[in-house]
């Protein structure tokens, strides 16, 4: 497939292995943002090729990891309504709110429909007029617009029977907020290059410079995801905070403008609770109230879903915030494990946790 | 019930109250969680050495004579997609078991489940392709049963095959057979059935459709057996795809395989539509493919067997079998570097993450 | 929420000028995406595509840009 085979080639991404290797001459911690970026790492064996001073660390960057458990709540009371169908994209059916999950509670009978883009909520509304449908809207920058597009298209159409459910969250708060921590090890970031495809990158500029930080624009494909490593290395190495791309084919420094509109157009910005972070001000997307008719908090009662977060031995906050890797959980493996996770890095594919038992180094096996 | 099941330790998180104790959908999706209930739970339970065979079928000693017998249960949703329906399923996956314990197919018997307010058009067509597939095959339904239970929403229906054939090869195909040095083939690209079924029944449209490769392989398997192919292990790559079955034959072996990424056969439509979807076709299912696990002088012949018998087929030596390096099944990926690849506990379901 | 595929504009079809839905080649697939958010894009092009929407068009020059700096790489001694 063009745009993504030359991407693989292997001879290149040894090359780049070995120029970052020629490059680095002391240990660097790098967050990779983006739960995608987490598991094209590990599925490609990137962190096993790379030297041993390149310390990658695995970011917040995963809605399943980080929408509230009130949220998915939410979304699992509404699904047990009548006539009520209840659309998803698939990461959000597995993961578990207080008691269950939506994948469950299909099981049981109740409507969930998995869905590939949020416009096929407006075809399933349209199929189903005496039904309630509703779009459990999650995402970062990345989904906004799309999320954005079928509440236009339900409004042009003059629907009344769609709503979304919003738990968006924005990459750049939730930087800040990792970054604020006086206790941050990390040295560099890999920006996720579909957020910025959307929203373009001068937006991390004031960060950078704010907290002496370099953050890279970096794509998926292993050999977008080690050039990004390699612009971050060369910045730390040379000590500038500066924000680079390295990821041009896909990501101008403005953006996408039409899509910036009409996530504007749709929604504001609102204070979002993340999972294992706790409330970070203004870091969410909620619709505005010339589109409150599509906002299913409006529509159902949903006071009830309380979705209490308590403590226990999972370590989710520090993973999320890459103050600990997987590994150093003492329950990973053990007591945690997909079949049991104990925390939402470990439920979703994209999830840290996950992504490192799915592609268990097996050099560390055989030790 | 006694639960054998490993308890979290937390007490406040919310995670942990998620249905243990309880079964839950992934325990049906040939994952790990599949193979928990069955090793804490069956197992136990039912304790005898016929059990410990792990194999797709369990081979019976009849006076001298040896019998694969296997049982099946189908429960697909929905029950007509691109390339087939339940019935074909159901026909094709116990004739395909019994197949891969090296056994001729030879009787069937069918159980229904049918849900109160299913035409009974539909069970027709159903019960006609199962003739159908019976006949290709060379099987017999000899004996079958219905049963009615009350309907949800009035369209469905559960089938259980179960099938009996008699062995060809002495010692048949097992896992304990597998050898180091054994190669690694497949009959074909992977990835069609669980593609098929996914688009059908979340409704995600995909030009041209995409079909499933659900077939017997019951011809394709006793032709090795005719040209005198000693065939160490054969396993069909269903639900959780040529990755979990990779895994339960490592685990069962106890030994280590090396699977060459670049030579996995993949169609173009299914490459393009788990791109989309973001899903791994090695975890996608497959109701027409298997691997055969056979010693290296007689690789070449075997696919070009395979090639005479289905000229449109992609056969190919995916990897090879070693010593026990502790991981169950390593994948030198498309970029060089070797990577586990694991057992997925449930179904994959699509992302966009 | 990062997954994004580039993909090859078939046919554009006007009938809808919000969505503007094209036919976009994945592979050996063909899916029907909306072009709304590129109204630059026509057929030939290749888009980035997410939950159904195209959020870009791929910047050919740059992707070859890019790939030019390791043209003098062998690729042969990869294999194996």
């Amino acid at each position: 497939m063009k745009y993504i085979d030359e991407y693989r080639n292997p001879a290149i991404t040894q090359q780049i292995i070995n120029e970052i290797k020629h490059t680095v001459t002391r240990t660097w911690n790098i967050m990779e943002i983006c739960g995608g970026q987490t598991h094209a790492i590990l599925r490609f064996g990137i962190d096993l090729a790379l030297s041993p001073e390149i310390n990658l660390i695995h970011g917040p960057g995963c809605p399943v990891c980080v929408t509230s458990v009130q949220k998915i709540d939410q979304a699992i009371y509404i699904a047990q309504q009548p006539n009520t169908i209840l659309c998803s994209f698939g990461d959000m059916l597995r993961v578990p709110g207080s008691q269950t999950s939506l994948l469950s509670v299909r099981g049981r009978g109740c409507s969930v429909q998995t869905v590939y883009s949020p416009l096929d909520t407006i075809r399933i509304a349209v199929q189903n007029p005496n039904k309630e449908v509703v779009f459990f809207a999650v995402g970062f920058e990345t989904t906004a617009p799309a999320n954005a597009m079928a509440v236009k298209k339900a409004k042009e159409l003059s629907l009344k029977n769609v709503s979304l459910l919003c738990a968006q969250v924005l990459v750049p708060p939730a930087m800040v907020a990792l970054l604020s921590d006086p206790y941050c090890q990390i040295h560099g970031f890999l920006s996720a290059g579909h957020v910025c495809t959307v929203m373009g990158y001068h937006e991390y500029e004031p960060i950078a410079e704010t907290y002496k930080t370099p953050i890279v624009v970096t794509g998926f494909e292993p050999v977008d995801l080690l050039l990004g490593i390699k612009k971050c290395v060369q910045l730390l190495e040379q000590g500038k905070y500066e924000v680079q791309n390295a990821y041009p084919r896909a990501v101008k420094r403005e953006g996408n403008i039409p899509a910036q509109r009409l996530i504007h157009e749709v929604f504001q910005p609102c204070d979002q609770h993340w999972r294992g972070l706790g409330v970070i001000p203004n870091s969410g997307l909620k619709l505005r109230p010339e589109y409150a008719e599509y906002d299913a908090e409006t529509k159902f009662d949903l006071s009830k879903n309380e979705g209490l977060e308590h403590v226990s031995i999972c370590i989710a906050g520090e993973i999320l915030q890459g103050k600990k890797k997987p590994i150093e959980c003492p329950a990973f493996a053990k007591q945690c494990t997909p079949e049991n996770p104990l925390g939402a890095p470990m439920v979703s594919n994209e999830g840290a946790c996950s992504a490192y038992y799915q592609y268990t180094r097996h050099n560390n096996a055989q030790q | 019930m006694d639960n054998n099941f490993k308890q979290p330790l937390s007490w406040g998180c919310p995670i942990d109250r998620v249905e243990y104790g309880k079964i839950v959908l992934a325990h049906g999706g040939g994952g790990t969680l599949m193979h928990q209930l069955i090793k804490h739970v069956f197992e136990p339970a039912f304790a005898n050495p016929f059990l410990q065979q792990h194999h797709d079928s369990t081979i019976l000693d009849m006076d001298g004579i040896h019998l694969a017998f296997t049982t099946d249960s189908f429960v697909v949703k929905p029950l007509f997609f691109p390339g087939g329906n339940i019935g074909k399923l159901a026909i094709c996956g116990t004739v395909n078991d019994l197949a891969m314990a090296g056994a001729c197919p030879m009787y069937i018997s069918v159980g229904f489940i049918l849900e109160e307010g299913l035409d009974i058009r539909t069970l027709q067509k159903i019960v006609d392709t199962m003739k159908y597939e019976g006949d290709c095959a060379g099987v017999s339904i000899v004996t079958g049963d219905t049963k009615v239970i009350e309907g949800k929403s009035g369209d469905g229906m559960y089938i259980n095959t179960s099938g009996i054939g008699i062995v060809r090869q002495e010692p048949p195909p097992s896992p304990f057979q597998i050898q180091p040095g054994d190669h690694i083939l497949i009959n074909g690209d992977i990835g069609r059935h669980g593609l098929a079924v996914l688009s059908a029944r979340e409704e995600i449209h995909f030009e041209p459709p995409l079909e499933s490769d659900c077939a017997s392989l019951g011809t394709i398997i006793l032709a090795m057996f005719e040209n005198n192919i000693p065939v160490h292990c054969l396993r069909d790559c269903t639900r959780g795809g040529l990755a979990s079955a990779l895994n339960e034959l490592a685990q069962d072996s106890q030994l280590t395989f090396i699977i060459d990424e670049n030579q996995v056969p993949i169609r173009d439509d299914v490459r393009g539509a788990c791109e989309i979807l973001g899903l791994n076709p090695f975890y996608v299912a497959n109701e027409g493919r298997f691997i055969a696990f056979i010693p290296q002088e007689f690789v070449s012949e075997t696919l070009q067997l395979w090639k005479d018998l289905e000229p449109e087929s992609i056969p190919k030596d995916i990897g090879v079998v070693v010593d026990n390096r502790n991981t169950p099944v390593i994948l030198k990926n498309t970029i060089g570097i070797e990577v586990s690849l694991p057992m997925l506990s449930g179904e994959q379901l699509p992302r966009i993450c | 929420m990062c997954l994004a595929i580039p993909g090859k504009i078939i046919s554009i079809d006007h009938s809808d000028p919000t969505l503007r839905m094209a036919k976009v080649q994945f592979g050996g697939v063909i899916k029907e995406i909306s072009l709304a958010l590129t109204p630059e894009a026509c057929e030939g092009m290749y888009v980035l595509v997410h939950a159904g929407l195209a959020i870009n068009i791929v910047d050919e020059d740059e992707a070859k840009m890019i790939l030019a700096e390791f043209e003098n790489v062998d690729v042969s001694e990869s294999e194996g």
